[in-house]
């Protein structure tokens, strides 16, 4: 190869279109689509919206921007290619978010008019195709719990954090304790959702501190166990890439109270056909379709969390579920009077659930083990590696090795140069990729997370953290270059005085250009 | 060897082993106890390993479904068979876009000034200065909305009327509780419209909102909307509008009928039904601190760059989840992103013009759906006199039929027939909600009306 890859990196010069606000590029009377007329003469367009009242008749149009085609194409060309995804990069920098490859063949599949044409309120038996394969990933997926019934209807793990904490309320109730039982606990390394979600839906959450040795302190779970504890939330492996060695105890002692034990696993990208939900003794857990089980993240969503639970919890799930029957066929199941609800408009994403079943159907069981051992694999080297690293460290040292990411410092590195996390995010984007801190608070220090999946290879790996370690180079060496940073990315350093004052902020053009002229130039009142 | 799984080769495995000083694989979780440890390998299927066998597989699945548009479909009720424009899917099927997370205003600017385009144009759609990033659906999007008022009046009371989408109501009861009231409010059995007497009736000064749904779940525009917000606000209550961004470039927008918060579902906005997942939530405000600081969602903001150039970030991070979770507004997570890129791009396709003309185009064909259903024996449509956009319900209970035999046979001459309503309102047993959207052509009405013919004689 002509270059290493270190120095194709440092060469590297990201889209830089200055691409104008959309509004900026409007034309008055430019049209991108047009629309269909009337669709007979039966009956005019006037005398159609001289059926609405007429104080209900907009006055004035929209003001939304006018392009044609061609300029409106260019326009969201030019900001894709201002934003890279996985395809684009090494995109290892965003621990806890498990970035892996979306197989092409899978959006290919989700992309079928025979998916993305679907009613969700069809007959079903116009819906077979689709039904089955939410019942059968909810059968794959009792080869990798172990658990009974599934759900499928929420849109995140956010969302699948929510189906669980709504389904322990459904069951308290049912039991007559939903007054009693009003306390969650969850751990400071289990995701941030697993304390705010079971606060959203009125419990009172305490939160676990690690010890000393990174685990959940198991005295302070103890003491915070009673027989008002509804249900624990608990991350495993956690934030920090360490498995919870003790999780049975856990459950153990939470299940003596009679405590429901929730599961997230979130991070559940090195624990395939290594050890299950119902190994550890959860009653529930969710899972990430768009994260382990490849469905893509676009910007954000939609993405879906599975719910998987013991049989004593199905009457409580999300209704509908999906069920077959040889006399009905594929069906959904609205006939559970005791569900917790509903917690989403219809049935969930479907594309995610049928990337999942797709990723699953071409890994197999062994596929799938691979997965985790590679994971895990790539995270050890990719660890030793970034340990060799001026000013780096990791989180609880004295564990030897982790399983699907690691939680890192750079507090050594502010220590010694005054530049941290926030530094190195910045820097980064020169070299063609990027990288998240870390869920706050920070109580390890300067934090970064690396979650170096499977889908990565040695040599990214190497890649990557040769970009780290020229990054830590230029804190020690070329402070003026890392304070200038970012210099090759698409944009330069963004005042952040203007994203806290309501004076200052604007969330749309609209407010914009109600608060100034030109370039931030302040609207006199 | 996986193609999806670059270090699955054994000689590299080897050479990384050799690297981090271990014998194996195993020795590196070595930690994991042997208690939690699987016993056997997981029970799954045989795999079908390559492309070409997996793809004959899966499709071959889902070829058993027959889609709304290899039918004639009459199907709404929160979901519609909208036309999605080519350069819609050119957009969210970009892979810049598709396959990014969550990554930092400099190398993911070009989704950040996306989304803030998304937040300008709905902002102007619904007439008001502030949109957040997409919630989840337009469920959420309600349940928020709520809550947003409560936190803002300090109040722990909603009104919501009968007259809304019962699936969308199913999940907002379960959002809401176990702490905020809900009492309903009727609708007029003749209008279909909210009771205003019954409004009154229920209203009082720890009423924290009104909901409005517009148009309703029956399909009818809700006009008396002035005198609702003017009620709420006199009691010190916000009006809560949920809308179908769809019906707004003909419909008047929320704001101007003192709506305090607009909120709905962005599927209609050129974006696939995907079987019900296509749906995303929106809400909007008035660049009022109180409210906006009420908001849980991300809400991407405009600042300089040292460069003069347009830079964007998160605005008020401090009150999502990310930055405190033990003291969040609600919480905030992966939402529908995609779909708020997609819509963002069918606003700008259509332009004000557009959107003019798809609501005229939508109102015309609805009407027509009418005119050649109220020729039918027994069947009736002035079951509610309010007045229709999309949607309307045509009362089948004269006829001698349910609903349920009438659809069942009209998809036997390959037709979707409207939803029933009788389930979810059992005092409209024998009616059925029949839809329009622009893709519903002079011949889809005409089969209807004679497929209903032959049903009904």
């Amino acid at each position: 190869m002509l270059m290493t890859g270190l120095e194709r990196m440092k060469k590297f010069r990201q889209a830089r279109w200055n691409e104008p606000v959309i509004y900026e590029l409007s034309e008055p009377g430019q049209r991108a689509v047009l629309v269909p007329g009337p669709c007979c003469d039966c009956v005019s367009t006037d005398e159609a919206i001289a059926t609405l009242p007429k104080g209900m008749v907009r006055e004035g149009a929209a003001n939304l921007p006018e392009l044609a085609q061609l300029q409106l194409v260019r326009h969201y060309n030019h900001l894709s290619q201002e934003n890279i995804g996985i395809d684009g990069n090494i995109d290892i920098g965003q621990g806890t978010c498990t970035m892996k490859y979306n197989p092409k063949v899978n959006d290919r599949i989700a992309n079928s008019p025979k998916l993305t044409d679907m009613h969700p309120l069809q007959p079903a038996e116009t819906a077979q195709g689709i039904l089955e394969i939410y019942y059968k990933l909810g059968e794959l997926f009792k080869g990798i719990t172990g658990l009974d019934a599934f759900s499928m209807q929420a849109g995140s793990g956010s969302h699948g954090v929510l189906a669980l904490a709504s389904t322990v309320r459904a069951y308290w109730r049912d039991k007559g304790e939903e007054d009693k039982r009003d306390e969650v606990i969850t751990t400071f390394f289990s995701h941030p959702v697993d304390c705010a979600v079971p606060i959203f839906k009125g419990y009172k959450v305490t939160v676990i501190q690690p010890d000393k040795d990174g685990y959940p302190d198991i005295e302070a779970f103890k003491a915070a166990l009673s027989d008002r504890t509804a249900a624990i939330f608990f991350t495993n492996p956690e934030d920090t890439g360490i498995f919870n060695v003790r999780i049975k105890e856990f459950t153990r002692l939470a299940h003596e109270k009679g405590v429901v034990c929730c599961y997230d696993q979130a991070n559940a990208n090195g624990l395939l056909g290594i050890t299950r939900t119902a190994e550890a003794n959860f009653d529930m857990s969710f899972f990430n379709l768009h994260k382990t089980f490849s469905a893509p993240h676009g910007c954000g969503g939609p993405g879906s969390g599975l719910v998987a639970a013991k049989k004593f919890l199905r009457p409580y799930l999300p209704k509908p579920l999906v069920e077959y029957s040889p006399e009905k066929g594929y069906y959904l199941d609205f006939d559970m009077p005791k569900s917790c609800g509903k917690i989403k408009s219809f049935w969930g994403t479907a594309g995610a659930v049928v990337r999942a079943y797709a990723w699953i159907m071409m890994l197999g069981a062994d596929g799938l083990r691979e997965v985790s051992r590679v994971a895990i694999l790539n995270n050890n080297y990719c660890m030793k590696k970034i340990l060799a690293i001026k000013g780096a460290s990791i989180s609880y040292p004295h564990h030897k090795s982790r399983i699907e990411q690691a939680r890192y410092s750079w507090q050594k590195l502010k220590e010694d140069t005054g530049f941290g996390t926030l530094d190195v995010q910045r820097c980064i984007s020169d070299f063609g990729t990027h990288y998240w801190s870390s869920h706050e608070p920070w109580i390890i220090p300067e934090p970064f997370t690396i979650e170096p999946s499977e889908s990565y290879s040695k040599t990214d790996i190497d890649d990557f953290v040769a970009a780290l370690a020229e990054i830590s180079r230029m804190c020690y060496e070329e402070p003026e270059k890392v304070k200038a940073a970012p210099v090759d990315s698409t944009v330069h350093y963004t005042s952040h005085d203007y994203f806290d004052d309501p004076k200052k902020y604007a969330i749309t053009w609209r407010a914009y250009n109600k608060k100034y002229n030109g370039y931030f130039e302040p609207k006199k009142k | 060897m996986y193609p999806y799984i670059p270090d699955s080769e054994p000689a590299v495995q080897a050479e990384m082993l050799k690297f981090i000083g271990a014998e194996s694989i195993e020795e590196l979780i070595s930690d994991i106890p042997e208690e939690v440890r699987m016993k056997k390998p997981m029970e799954l299927p045989e795999p079908y390993n390559d492309e070409a066998s997996l793809y004959g597989h899966v499709s071959g699945i889902l070829n058993k479904d027959r889609t709304a548009n290899e039918l004639r479909c009459f199907l709404g009720a929160g979901c519609y068979n909208r036309y999605v424009p080519a350069v819609v899917d050119e957009v969210i099927n970009r892979s810049e876009f598709l396959t990014a997370y969550a990554g930092e205003p400099y190398e993911d600017h070009g989704r950040f000034q996306a989304m803030f385009e998304y937040e300008s144009m709905m902002a102007e759609l619904l007439d008001f200065d502030v949109c957040n990033v997409p919630n989840y659906d337009g469920a959420h999007a309600m349940n928020t909305s709520l809550r947003m008022a409560c936190r803002v009046t300090g109040r722990k009371e909603v009104l919501i009327p009968r007259n809304v989408n019962p699936d969308v109501l199913t999940a907002v009861l379960t959002y809401l509780q176990p702490d905020v009231k809900v009492t309903f409010v009727d609708y007029n059995a003749k209008t279909g419209r909210i009771c205003l007497d019954n409004l009154r009736s229920k209203m009082s000064d720890q009423v924290a909102a009104v909901l409005v749904m517009n148009p309703n779940f029956f399909g009818i525009v809700e006009e008396k909307v002035q005198e609702i917000s003017e009620l709420a606000h006199s009691h010190g209550a916000m009006m809560v509008a949920y809308v179908e961004p769809a019906t707004l470039g003909v419909l008047t927008p929320p704001s101007r009928y003192g709506a305090d918060i607009a909120c709905g579902d962005l599927q209609p906005l050129g974006i696939h039904m995907n079987f019900g997942g296509g749906v995303a939530g929106f809400i909007a405000t008035s660049d009022t601190p109180r409210i906006i600081e009420e908001f849980p969602s991300r809400l991407f903001g405009i600042a300089p760059t040292k460069d003069r150039e347009w830079g964007f970030g998160d605005v008020l991070w401090g009150r999502t989840s990310f930055a405190n979770r033990d003291h969040a507004k609600e919480f905030v997570g992966t939402h529908s992103a995609l779909w708020g890129l997609a819509a963002g791009a069918y606003l700008a396709s259509m332009g004000p013009q557009g959107m003019k003309e798809l609501g005229e185009a939508i109102v015309q064909r609805q009407v027509c759906l009418k005119n050649n259903i109220a020729g039918l024996k027994n069947v009736k449509i002035d079951k509610f006199s309010g007045a229709t956009f999309e949607e309307f319900v045509a009362d089948f209970s004269a006829t001698g039929k349910s609903v349920k035999e009438i659809n069942k046979k009209l998809l036997d001459k390959g037709i979707l027939g409207g939803y029933d309503l009788g389930e979810a309102f059992p005092e409209l047993a024998g009616c059925m909600l029949l839809c329009a959207t622009e893709r519903t052509t002079a011949e889809d009405i005409k089969a209807l009306a004679a497929a209903l013919g032959e049903i009904l004689a």
